[in-house]
């Protein structure tokens, strides 16, 4: 038994528009892991995770799922495997249940079977009371999560979501956020794409970052983080400044009267910020992380060396 | 076939009757009411009238081609329209997610068309009993058999239509300028020896001209017995084309890019 959920070797997709969504990637996920995929639009996340569900076929490489190598034994692998897809793609026509308890017939499942398994899930996503409505009827909020359930409907081990929180308002997003770290503490492995930084920041155990059909870094959240060698903090005083302040080894930059930013090195400790800060007698009222570091990286990571170019 | 394909297969058949009977009316009764009409009109009003030198009256002649007509639209109509709605809403992911193979996902959507084909020609038969009074049933077994064929045989060319179609037009195309024609000079309202010989002779290249006259002689044997071509061409063309179709689905980029 492979301790891999899944393993990506020199994966390669040429579009037959001669577009190159994937240059040779590699990725590992370890089993139980929470893995959160970043890049750009158009990067080629989507285009992995069909390759992983069979909907793209790949131009080469290899694709382990819970070490079944989909080249020999695909329908093996995909079962392992729920799928919430980028875009809304099940019948609006069709009712609530009835798209959930096919898709566990389509896997398998008795009739009998996949209506209890149906109900189970859409209690779980709250979606119960609309069992016998029309998709179409759904909010948009509702019909991500009934992607959700119809992708846990066969309790898959290994549980991909594309974007699965966009358009998704913040309150429900948190729920979901919650209801997602109680799968991955079940033991389902989970692999999630996102543009919310903050989303990958706290949920994700390993984080790869890819653009242009290439894997730009891929390590757990805290080395990819210590990559990011500088904090800023911004500090709200107790009292207005009365003229320039100036910290060694710290960048002040005033933003009002009572308000500035602080960049340092993240290997200064914060004690000696303080200390530097009490020196200076300056007490302020509230002090925060000035941006999602994860958003700076990603920034870092993702943008084009134009200036090179 | 393993239990998982068989529940696989079982979950789209009734996916596609639960459908069928949502939009019953545009599934079901279009062809009780064309049917309806074409024997009210050309049956009794103008039929009693024409010189026919069968030993059938004209009612129960185009009765049986009636049928065939509402099987042929329906089943083809059926396995396009519904399988290029699955790809065009892409609920076909669905499918092609699951473990299920692709000789589950095609027998299941032919299936879908083949009871449709098998409703409405219950529903078309029953009208004709009711409209035209007396409906021979002389060969049961072969008359369902070349029934099921046939509806077979258009339910292929449907899901091929709907595999490979683009958009709503392509899926319109054939049934407008190929089925239609093929089937109303098919032979439904006159018999071939009231044909002058050039177009009794371009007759004999249309496949469905062949299957009505089969199917009329099943039900009140008058006509030409085709039977005999019936039985050996038309499962080797449902071989060929179960073939065809499952080619696309594995190879083909119509599904997966
Ligand atoms: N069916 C297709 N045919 C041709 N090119 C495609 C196809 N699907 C995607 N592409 C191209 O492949 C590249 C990667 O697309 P993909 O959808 O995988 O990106 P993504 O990372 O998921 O982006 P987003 O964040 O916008 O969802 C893009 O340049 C896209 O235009
Ligand atoms: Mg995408």
């Amino acid at each position: 038994m492979s301790s891999w959920a899944l393993e990506v070797r020199n994966l390669r997709k040429v579009y037959e528009n001669g577009r190159e969504a994937l240059k040779g990637i590699n990725l590992t996920i370890p089993i139980g892991d929470f893995f959160g995929l970043l890049g750009p639009n158009g990067a080629g996340k989507s285009t992995l995770i069909s390759i992983l569900v069979s909907l793209t076929r790949k131009t080469e490489g290899k694709v382990r799922i819970f070490g079944v190598d989909i080249d020999e034994d695909f329908p093996l692998a995909r079962k392992k495997i729920g799928i919430v897809p980028q875009e809304f793609n099940f019948n609006i026509f069709e009712k609530v249940l009835q798209i959930v308890a096919n898709q566990a017939g389509y896997y398998g499942l008795s009739y009998r079977q996949a209506k209890e398994r149906a109900e189970y899930v859409l209690q779980e996503l709250q979606l119960y009371e609309k069992r016998h409505e029309q998709a179409r009827v759904l909010s948009g909020g509702m019909k991500r999560r009934l992607m959700i359930a119809r992708a846990l409907v066969h309790d898959p081990a290994f549980l991909i979501l594309d974007e699965p929180t966009a358009g998704v308002d913040l309150e429900l997003r948190r729920q979901l956020w919650h209801y997602l770290e109680k799968l991955n503490a079940q033991g389902k492995t989970i692999l999630l794409t996102t543009h919310y930084l903050e989303e990958a920041e706290s949920l994700c155990r390993h984080i790869a970052i890819i653009r242009d059909g290439e894997v730009v870094a891929c390590k757990d959240k805290k080395s990819l983080l210590a990559m990011l060698d500088t904090t800023t903090l911004v500090l709200e005083l107790e009292r207005p400044l009365k003229r320039q302040i100036s910290l060694p080894g710290v960048s002040v930059n005033q933003i009002d009267a009572e308000t500035i930013e602080l960049t340092f090195p993240s290997r200064v400790p914060m004690s000696k910020i303080m200390k530097l800060l009490e020196r200076k007698q300056i007490s302020f009222c509230s002090v925060k992380n000035k941006t999602n570091r994860l958003e700076e990286l990603f920034l870092m990571l993702t943008q084009k060396e134009e200036s090179h170019g | 076939m393993d239990r998982g394909e068989r529940t696989a297969y079982v979950t789209i058949v009734r996916k596609e009757v639960v459908r069928i009977f949502r939009i019953w009316s545009q599934t079901l009764l279009p062809s009780v009411i064309t049917t309806s009409l074409y024997l009210l009109v050309f049956g009794k009003l103008i039929g009693s009238r024409l010189p026919l030198e069968q030993k059938v009256n004209y009612l129960q002649f185009i009765s049986p081609g009636l049928i065939l007509m509402a099987v042929i639209t329906n089943s083809y109509g059926n396995t396009s329209a519904s399988f290029f709605g699955a790809k065009f809403s892409r609920s076909i992911e669905e499918l092609l997610v699951s473990p299920m193979s692709s000789h589950t996902l095609i027998l299941g959507y032919l299936t879908g068309g083949v009871l449709r084909g098998v409703f409405v020609a219950t529903l078309v038969s029953l009208v004709t009993y009711f409209i035209g009074g007396n409906l021979e049933l002389r060969h049961p077994f072969w008359a369902l058999v070349i029934l099921l064929e046939v509806s077979l045989f258009f339910a292929l060319l449907g899901f091929l239509n709907g595999l490979l179609a683009k958009d709503f037009d392509d899926i319109n195309f054939i049934p407008t300028f190929f089925l239609t024609p093929l089937t109303y000079l098919g032979g439904i309202f006159y018999s071939m020896d009231m044909l002058p010989p050039w177009w009794q002779l371009l007759s004999h290249f249309n496949p469905v001209y062949y299957m009505i006259s089969s199917f009329r002689y099943a039900l009140i044997e008058a006509g030409e017995d085709t039977i005999m071509l019936t039985f050996i061409f038309l499962p080797l063309l449902l071989t060929l084309l179960y073939f065809a179709s499952y080619y696309l689905v594995q190879k083909s980029s119509a599904l997966r890019h």
